[in-house]
């Protein structure tokens, strides 16, 4: 992995961050839209055994092109093994066989629960989101939990407006007190930097930042006094092979291409 | 013994005011078909459910053919929002919908427990999340012979099934294969079932992978060529992407919406 190219977007680099903390070999639940591209491309480039599994019902899904939901006819014909709903949720993911669990949030909050339901009040929302999905069990049940989402104040927010998917709960202190069989989130990749929980506390503090990137950049966009750590990081860029690969992999969003 | 019948005859004799209607299909054989004969022949104050929600649903919320919804994800996979249902929602148009809201998880195994015959089920699932403080369906229970503290859900036993599959023989045995998401659960949960196929054959070649659903578990066999159009029937026909891109904008507006149901739909 040689030569970097200089101009990429924010995107591009959460993207990129984000599949490289996909270890080659792991078990990924993959949900669908930002975690799907990273999952993709974690398979194209650094981790080609990366075992991808869709609710859907596709077990080591091998897409040639980037699905643009979890709909896709890619998925179930390029899969291992095609299993039913219940399958998927009760024989594969509640007995803690996956490894990650690599989900998007509408809102994210300090100890990374996660909301996709509604904004303001459940009764009379502003916004309906789309709701829950597979993300409460993902969430509770994989061995560890990846967040990729976009950082601004909007997504950003000291509590969430509804708990959809517990993350380590709201004091920080519930998801050890509810024994739940998943370490939770342990990463949150965003267009700007990374953030890890506290080991202590749980609340999720800055570790790393993308290049160019200053903390107070990152603190403006986060709803919350944002904690960073001493020993902050920078992402290193986007190889020119990271980026190729994820620029062909989204030509083909969507597309019947390759089929 | 399933009744092979036209698609009209199926849902005017299966589909009543008021019933609880499961149209199911998770990402593939979605009852599109079936679903917009409901709205053509205007049923009203139906309990829907599905897990997953999308355009059929947004078309059958946005034309008042329901007063409630059983899901656990509304939404246009891979575009964004249902317009149809925010309204509905957000602004009760064209009528107040209710819901009821689970994760996939907890509906999955309702349709479970409701194919077994069983009044509930059990899962590790919902801990820690809003999503009990708001349906009345989800409490625990704690197992007998562990301690462990589960959650329950009650079974899902709707009025009707509507599923789409790839085949059927004249005698109403159906087969499908592929992607099979919730659908035999579904059925086998129902009162009644609609199943429309690709195509009706004399006789079933075997397929990998394939689920058989006996003729004398269905109620109504209806062979609809496309019938899961937008979405895919694979071995048939590939997923239209580009509709589920160009519903967000006629979904968006009321107006666009009621010109396209008319024009499209009701006819």
């Amino acid at each position: 992995m040689t030569g970097t190219d200089t101009t990429y977007s924010t995107d591009e680099m959460m993207s990129v961050a984000a599949a490289r903390a996909l270890r080659d070999g792991a078990s990924c639940f993959v949900g669908i839209g930002l975690p799907s591209t990273a999952a993709n491309l974690a398979r194209r480039t650094r981790a080609p055994n990366l075992n991808l599994i869709y609710e859907a019902g596709a077990l080591g899904a091998k897409p040639d092109r980037l699905p643009l939901s979890i709909g896709d006819g890619v998925l179930g014909e390029t899969a291992d093994a095609v299993v039913s709903v219940p399958e998927v949720f009760n024989y594969w993911l509640q007995p803690g066989r996956i490894d990650v669990g690599f989900l998007g949030a509408a809102q994210l909050d300090r100890f990374a629960n996660i909301n996709t339901t509604v904004i303001g009040e459940y009764g009379n929302p502003k916004v309906r989101l789309p709701g829950a999905g597979g993300a409460p069990e993902i969430a509770a049940s994989c061995r560890e939990v990846f967040v990729v989402v976009r950082q601004s104040r909007r997504s950003f927010v000291e509590k969430v407006d509804f708990v959809t998917s517990v993350g380590h709960g709201r004091d920080g202190a519930e998801r050890a007190r509810l024994g739940l069989p998943g370490a939770g989130p342990t990463l949150v990749v965003t267009d700007l930097g990374m953030l890890r929980p506290d080991p202590e506390t749980k609340e999720l503090v800055l570790t790393g930042v993308h290049p160019g990137v200053e903390v107070e950049q990152v603190r403006e966009a986060t709803g919350w006094e944002l904690r960073v750590s001493p020993d902050l990081e920078t992402t290193p860029p986007p190889t020119d092979v990271e980026l190729r690969t994820l620029r062909a992999l989204q030509s083909t969003i969507g597309t019947n291409a390759g089929r | 013994m399933a009744e092979v019948v036209a698609l009209g005859e199926a849902v005017a004799s299966a589909v009543h005011d008021g019933d609880t209607v499961a149209l199911e299909g998770f990402t593939h054989l979605i009852p599109v078909a079936a679903g917009q004969e409901i709205i053509r022949q205007g049923r009203r104050d139906l309990t829907l459910v599905r897990m997953t929600p999308d355009i059929v649903y947004d078309q059958l919320i946005g034309a008042g053919c329901a007063r409630k919804l059983v899901f656990s994800w509304g939404g246009n996979p891979g575009v964004g929002s249902l317009h149809r249902f925010r309204d509905a929602v957000e602004n009760a148009w064209p009528v107040p919908l209710e819901l009821e809201e689970h994760s996939h998880a907890g509906m999955a195994n309702r349709y479970v427990a409701g194919a077994s015959g069983l009044p509930f089920a059990v899962l590790r699932g919902y801990a820690g999340t809003d999503l009990p403080t708001v349906t009345g369906t989800i409490t625990h229970i704690t197992c007998p012979f562990t301690s462990e503290r589960l959650a329950a859900v009650p079974a899902l036993n709707p009025d009707v099934a509507v599923i789409h599959a790839q085949r059927a023989d004249r005698a109403g045995n159906v087969q499908m294969w592929g992607l099979v998401g919730v659908q035999k659960e579904a059925v086998l949960a129902s009162a009644r079932s609609i199943v429309t196929v690709e195509e009706v054959v004399d006789e079933l070649s075997p397929v990998p992978g394939e689920l058989v659903l006996p003729s004398w578990a269905v109620t109504y066999v209806a062979e609809v060529p496309g019938g899961a159009h937008p979405s895919y029937a694979q071995g048939y026909s590939d997923r239209d992407n580009a509709y589920y891109q160009e519903w967000d904008a006629i979904s968006r507006d009321r107006d666009t919406f009621e010109a396209w149901i008319g024009r499209e739909v009701r006819v």
